[in-house]
């Protein structure tokens, strides 16, 4: 702790930077308000996809493969195709001719090796769990009979498991074209210079350990037909990007295709993705005629949705003796799995930008390959490259204070960008816009207690107790509202990053939103309520959001990487802005002025200076009647806005956690964390504290519980829920949470993102507390996820040496 | 095919079952009641979890036939009607105690055999007794939050002499 | 997923119980299928046939007779964890019980079925086992210490049915604790361990020392409850306890290796017997 930091300052740089704005007395946004979403969810008649029953149901399961690499030589489903209740039975090959590609929609170089990626496999199968038939039948329990009549000759071909190995000379192959996926490259100042000069070197390895998204609802899919349009239910954060995706594999045309996602429970990346099941569904109602639904167990959902994470990160950062970085050269290899899914290669360049952190530097280096492994592909998790990217700077920073035997708190201190400096410009580029990093460090070491705690570790370490106090900071800022198009398209990536909203005033005044998100948990139908509560003052009761549904809306680019608000609710108001200029023209018609002598203010448009007035809900009337509307305007009041964002937002905060680790047993107890965010403007206090909240417990959970086992064969030894670890209430503390607020300057509203912060931000923070607790006894690293036997081992061969 | 008799949510049903049937797929597919929503297949998540006579089951880990006779309350059935919820659900509403409700029904019914058991738990209560149910959106916070609030709120009803579900 | 196909006898007797498990050798007993369901719907088993006997009133309930304590096997893991004769006769089974799973399971799962799935890393065989039960049978009455030959199998013959534990008395001066180590609150132990400690002059008088997946079966911890006769609280205890893995062959799995387990044993088993012995 340095002396600057005493308590009074503290409070002062509190009391200064504590500008959490508060709601105007009339304002929606800014309030706790409580969800509209959660009638419906609480009392049962919420609608997920396996809650959908259609006349003539049938019911489809597929056979998957035991194998992790091997040539099928015969698929034989005729003894399935007898059986009571079977409709059809399919192999990889019966569909081959009609099952096309799954895509991949970011090659991000030009020599990007991106294989064929049949949705059931027709020659050779590469990782356990890869669709290889399929069966339709009368209900579920025959379905699942007829899968084992199914007979699949398979020809061993070997496993490539480790990414080291697979990129060694002579290494069996995954596919063809070998194991190397693609390398990507950035480098900006003389990282050479850096590495040369500076007299203090840190050079770190990390794993990112595979992780299972686990959404607590499975994926489920329900396709039908009338012969000539198709309808598909699908448990998907992506219903317009699936449909485009579907039109292009499947062939059937885009304007006869039409995606829903009902309620969806959950997805965190896991559900953006265009999977074999949904192909394979709409393949089957199509030959078949009838509706069919597929539901997965969590065994084989663990299996076969994409997983997340798997790097081997190597970090250098050359320093000076002061503690300032030079610079911060970096090193990934990155596990693609099997295949490249929707944007698996993308997903670790989503950090490229972020290694930085929020520090200032004069040189950064970044490279990453793309590995093929035969275990399920990964894809976007939660955060999707930023955590990776938080993790090894934020674990690092706290090697380079140790090496010079200065607190973690003030190394970061002496390199983070000062308030004063936004807007910056950093190493990789990026234009952080807004931010006060100062203002929300000093926060949350008053809530945590700093000082006491590094106190009573201090007391913990003289009596040689056998549970040791840690305690662990991680100061993060990511990228997230993705994103501006043209930086997408720089990055190569298939589609842009804009958002559409719509607006229309009903004839009664109420109001019905229309929204490209699509909300899986978010909250969205509450939060885009109050914004267009405020901006067209009506009651947040009288607006109603719709999503999710292409046939409602029928524009969108959907939910992920923390874009909704900043992107989507940007755009719904934008959509407000145009409605209220639409219905300004019709006031100043009506009440017989000019449009620029109306005013407008919670939902009442005045004449200046004089007592005439309309409400909007009267105007809305007005132009459904169209008895008198100013010559040429259409008769409605409503408006669609398509948003391109100008910037990503940086969302930042600092994160404290002390941990008591038992050096017995390698046991971990999270004593207490405090969590200081700054998402900029809030429009619903309520729903950011529960986002913060869930980011929080996920990341806790990488970072002590969860791991993607395969053995040496190449199976998944964690599919299933009792075996892949997650954290129940009784495993996790109460949170303290806390905000700091810098408004974003890249949107009207000031508004950062939440989504993923805390996942983002919490990995880190508790390492390198289990870290900082071990450091005395000679333990510099603990791999994710850091159980008790890995402490207790780590502990053990320090005592040896 | 056995015939079972069940009564769920109040009403009785009789039906003919494969023996192999599980509870929830019953109540889901059978009698649609879907409400209870099905997360793993090992009985870790809790997300199917029931009232069976009265006490807190997990219905993927029950067969239809071994529910023969017996009386079944589901999320549906927790709601006196006409648009009321009961104090634990709106206490869940209150404290943005789900995101994504995928748990939701699951988490709502063991909070409430853990307050047939315990009707004033502490915050190291509530986590224990919902060591069953996993929630993958909340961080468990709000939850915990949730129950407190819930468990007063029905104390409350029912020294008003309302009349609160408590199976 | 989904079970595969079997019949189905509901046996109004144990008679019929035993008979229908006669007549067909793939057949299997069902009581709370706590255990029985999550292998059915990962297709792990395959029982031709269900046995039902989670309708017999005899096999439910706690009953004190004089020097032992009567277990009926029906009787759940919520009910043994609650019964006033177990808090006072056997608390160490109250405590074992109070550990499985999750309220839910409690609610289903049987105290019989536990111990017949005989799972080396359920937390009742150790308990059972360090307290000398002795499981009774519809054919006969099996001590606890041959009753789980190797993992996942009992003694018992393929329509032998276990109709409760009878588990004896310790008496006055006995002290108790279960210590459960496990990564998640609901994740089965990686080790565990069931401690009767008989305290006398601040030092431990006789212990006994039940230990959860430290190999096939339940095990005793032998050398160390001999070690422990007479050992003063402290260095003795510790010393004594360190033997605690002796003879013991844990499995090396994905929650943890051999040799970790072998630590963990020791350091649990001298938890487990301070806070029997009421030392903590």
């Amino acid at each position: 702790m340095t002396e600057e930091l005493d308590a009074g300052m503290v409070a002062q740089r509190i009391a200064e930077s504590d500008q959490v704005s508060e709601p105007s007395p009339n304002g929606e946004v800014g309030r706790r308000r409580r969800r509209k979403e959660d009638a419906r969810l609480l009392t049962g008649r919420t609608q997920w996809t396996d809650n959908i029953q259609l006349p003539g149901m049938l019911y489809v399961q597929f056979l998957r493969s035991p194998m992790a690499h091997a040539r099928i030589t015969r698929v034989d489903v005729s003894a399935a195709r007898e059986l009571p209740g079977v409709v059809a039975a399919f192999s990889g090959q019966d569909l081959a001719s009609e099952q096309g590609s799954l895509p991949c929609a970011w090659p991000v170089t030009e020599d990007i090796a991106i294989p064929e990626h049949p949705p059931m496999a027709v020659s050779e199968v590469r990782y356990v769990g890869e669709a290889v038939a399929c069966v339709v039948a009368t209900d579920r329990y025959r379905a699942a009979d007829a899968l084992e009549a199914i007979e699949v000759d398979y020809e061993p071909l070997p496993p490539v498991l480790d990414m080291n190995d697979a990129l060694a000379e002579g290494a069996p192959k995954v596919h063809e074209t070998g194991n190397k996926a693609y390398t990507w490259k950035f480098a900006q100042g003389d990282m050479e210079a850096a590495l040369r000069d500076a007299p203090v070197r840190i050079d770190r390895t990390y794993i990112q350990q595979r992780l299972i998204p686990s959404a607590m609802e499975p994926r489920a899919v329900v396709a039908t037909t009338d012969g000539e349009t198709f309808t598909m239910w699908s448990a998907t954060q992506i219903p317009h990007i699936l449909r485009v995706m579907l039109a292009l594999t499947t062939g059937i045309p885009e304007h006869k295709l039409r995606v829903i996602a009902p309620d969806v429970g959950g997805g965190f990346g896991s559900k953006l993705q265009v999977t074999a099941e949904e192909v394979v569904c709409l393949l089957l109602t199509k030959r078949l005629g009838k509706p069919v639904k597929w539901t997965e167990s969590r065994s084989e959902g663990n299996l076969t949705v994409h997983h997340g994470r798997d790097q081997i990160q190597h970090i250098t950062i050359a320093a000076e003796s002061d503690g300032r970085i030079r610079g911060v050269r970096v090193e990934l290899l990155v596990d693609m799995g099997a295949y490249l899914m929707l944007v698996t290669p993308g997903i670790p360049l989503l950090g490229a930008f972020m290694y930085n952190g929020i520090y200032k530097m004069d040189a950064y280096d970044f490279t990453c390959t793309g590995v093929f492994t035969t275990k399920m592909p990964t894809d976007a998790y939660r955060g999707a490259g930023r955590p990776e990217a938080t993790y090894a700077i934020e674990r690092a920073m706290d090697e380079l204070a140790a090496e010079l035997n200065m607190d973690p708190v003030e190394v970061r201190r002496r390199n983070w960008i000062k308030h004063e400096e936004f807007p910056y410009t950093t190493i990789a580029g990026l234009t952080y816009d807004s931010g006060n990093y100062e203002a929300a460090t000093d926060k949350a070491l008053a809530l945590f207690g700093y000082d006491k705690l590094r106190a009573e570790q201090a007391d913990r370490r003289d009596r040689r107790d056998p549970v040791q106090l840690g305690i662990g900071v991680s100061t993060y800022t990511e990228m997230c509202g993705l994103a501006p198009s043209r930086v997408l398209g720089s990055l190569s990536y298939g589609a842009g990053g804009w958002e559409h909203g719509s607006v229309r005033v009903l004839p009664t005044g109420k109001v019905e939103v229309v929204t490209g998100s699509s909300a899986h948990g978010q909250g969205h139908e509450t939060a885009w309520s109050q914004l267009v509560a405020d901006a067209l003052g009506v009651p947040f009761e009288d607006v109603s959001v719709l999503h999710g549904d292409t046939a409602i809306s029928h524009r969108g680019m959907d939910t992920y990487g923390s874009r909704s608000l900043v992107v989507g609710g940007m755009a719904v108001l934008s959509a407000c802005e145009k409605v209220k200029e639409k219905a300004r023209k019709i006031a100043a018609h009506t009440l017989e002025c000019s449009p620029e002598d109306v005013e407008f203010s919670q939902g009442v448009f005045r004449v200046k200076g004089t007592g005439a007035q309309k409400t909007i809900q009267e105007l809305a009337l007005a132009a459904f009647a169209a008895h008198d509307l100013p010559e040429g305007m259409e008769p409605r009041l409503d408006a669609d806005a398509t948003l391109d964002p100008e910037n990503f937002s940086f969302p930042h905060g600092t994160h404290l956690c002390a941990v008591e680790v038992d050096t017995e047993t390698g046991h971990v107890k999270i004593r207490s964390y405090v969590a200081v965010d700054d998402v900029g403007r809030v429009v619903n206090p309520l729903i950011v504290e529960g986002q913060v909240h869930g980011g929080i417990a996920q990341g806790i959970a990488q970072a002590l519980y969860e791991e993607a086992v395969y053995d040496a064969e190449g199976n998944l030894l964690t599919s299933t829920m009792a075996d892949y670890l997650l954290p129940s209430a009784a495993d996790l503390p109460d949170f303290v949470t806390d905000r700091t607020e810098t408004p974003a300057t890249s949107n009207p509203l000031g508004v950062k993102g939440v989504g993923e912060a805390g996942t983002i931000a919490s990995t880190p923070a508790v390492v390198n507390a289990i870290v900082d607790a071990l450091r005395p006894h000679g333990v510099h690293d603990i791999q994710m996820p850091c159980t008790p036997e890995r402490i207790w081992r780590a502990l053990r061969e320090r005592a040896q040496a | 095919m056995p015939r079972i008799t069940v009564t769920v949510d109040g009403i009785r049903y009789e039906e003919d079952v494969e023996p192999r049937l599980l509870l929830v797929h019953f109540l889901r597919d059978r009698l649609g009641k879907t409400g209870t929503p099905i997360g793993c297949d090992t009985s870790n998540c809790g997300a199917c979890t029931v009232l069976l006579d009265g006490k807190s089951v997990k219905s993927c880990s029950v067969l239809a036939v071994q529910a023969d006779g017996c009386d079944v309350v589901t999320i549906e059935g927790l709601a006196p009607g006409n648009g009321q919820m009961h104090p634990l659900q709106r206490a869940f509403h209150e404290e943005h105690a789900l995101q994504c409700g995928y748990c939701t029904p699951g988490m709502v019914m063991a909070a409430l055999d853990l307050l047939r058991e315990n009707p004033d738990p502490s915050e190291e209560e509530i986590r224990h007794g919902l060591e069953g149910n996993l929630c993958r959106c909340t961080g468990y916070c709000n939850i915990v939050r949730a129950v407190r609030r819930g468990a007063q709120e029905m104390g409350q009803a029912q020294e008003a002499g309302q009349e609160v579900r408590t199976p | 997923m989904i079970p595969a196909q079997f019949d189905y006898v509901r046996a109004s007797s144990l008679e019929e119980a035993t008979q229908a498990l006669a007549a067909d050798e793939d057949a299997k007993v069902i009581a709370g299928g706590q255990s029985l369901l999550p292998l059915l719907r990962l297709r792990l088993a395959y029982p031709s046939t269900l046995v039902d006997i989670g309708r017999l009133p005899e096999l439910r309930g706690v009953q004190d007779r004089g020097d032992h304590v009567f277990i009926g096997a029906l009787t759940t893991h919520d009910e043994v964890m609650r019964d006033p004769v177990l808090a006072a006769e056997c608390p160490l089974v109250a405590m074992g019980a109070a550990t499985v799973a999750d309220p839910a399971v409690r609610h289903r799962g049987t105290f019989g079925g536990s111990l017949a799935h005989a799972d080396p890393a359920g937390d009742l065989p150790a308990v059972i086992l360090a307290l000398d039960g002795v499981m009774v049978t519809t054919r006969r009455e099996i001590p606890a210490a041959e009753f789980f030959v190797d993992y996942l199998e009992s003694a018992m013959e393929p329509d032998e049915i276990l109709t409760g534990v009878r588990i004896p008395k310790l008496g006055e001066g006995w002290g108790y604790h279960y210590e459960k180590f496990h990564r998640t609150a609901q994740a089965w132990a990686i080790v565990g361990v069931a401690a009767a400690v008989r305290r006398s002059d601040g030092a431990v008088a006789e212990a006994r020392i039940g230990l959860t997946n430290m190999g096939p079966t339940p095990l005793r911890a032998s050398a160390t409850e001999a070690a422990l006769a007479g050992a003063e609280l402290g260095d003795a205890v510790r010393q004594a306890c360190e033997q605690a893995a002796e003879g013991t062959s844990p499995p090396s799995d994905l929650h943890g290796q051999a040799d970790y387990r072998r630590h963990l044993a020791q350091v649990l088993t001298r938890r487990a017997v301070l806070a029997a012995a009421g030392a903590h």
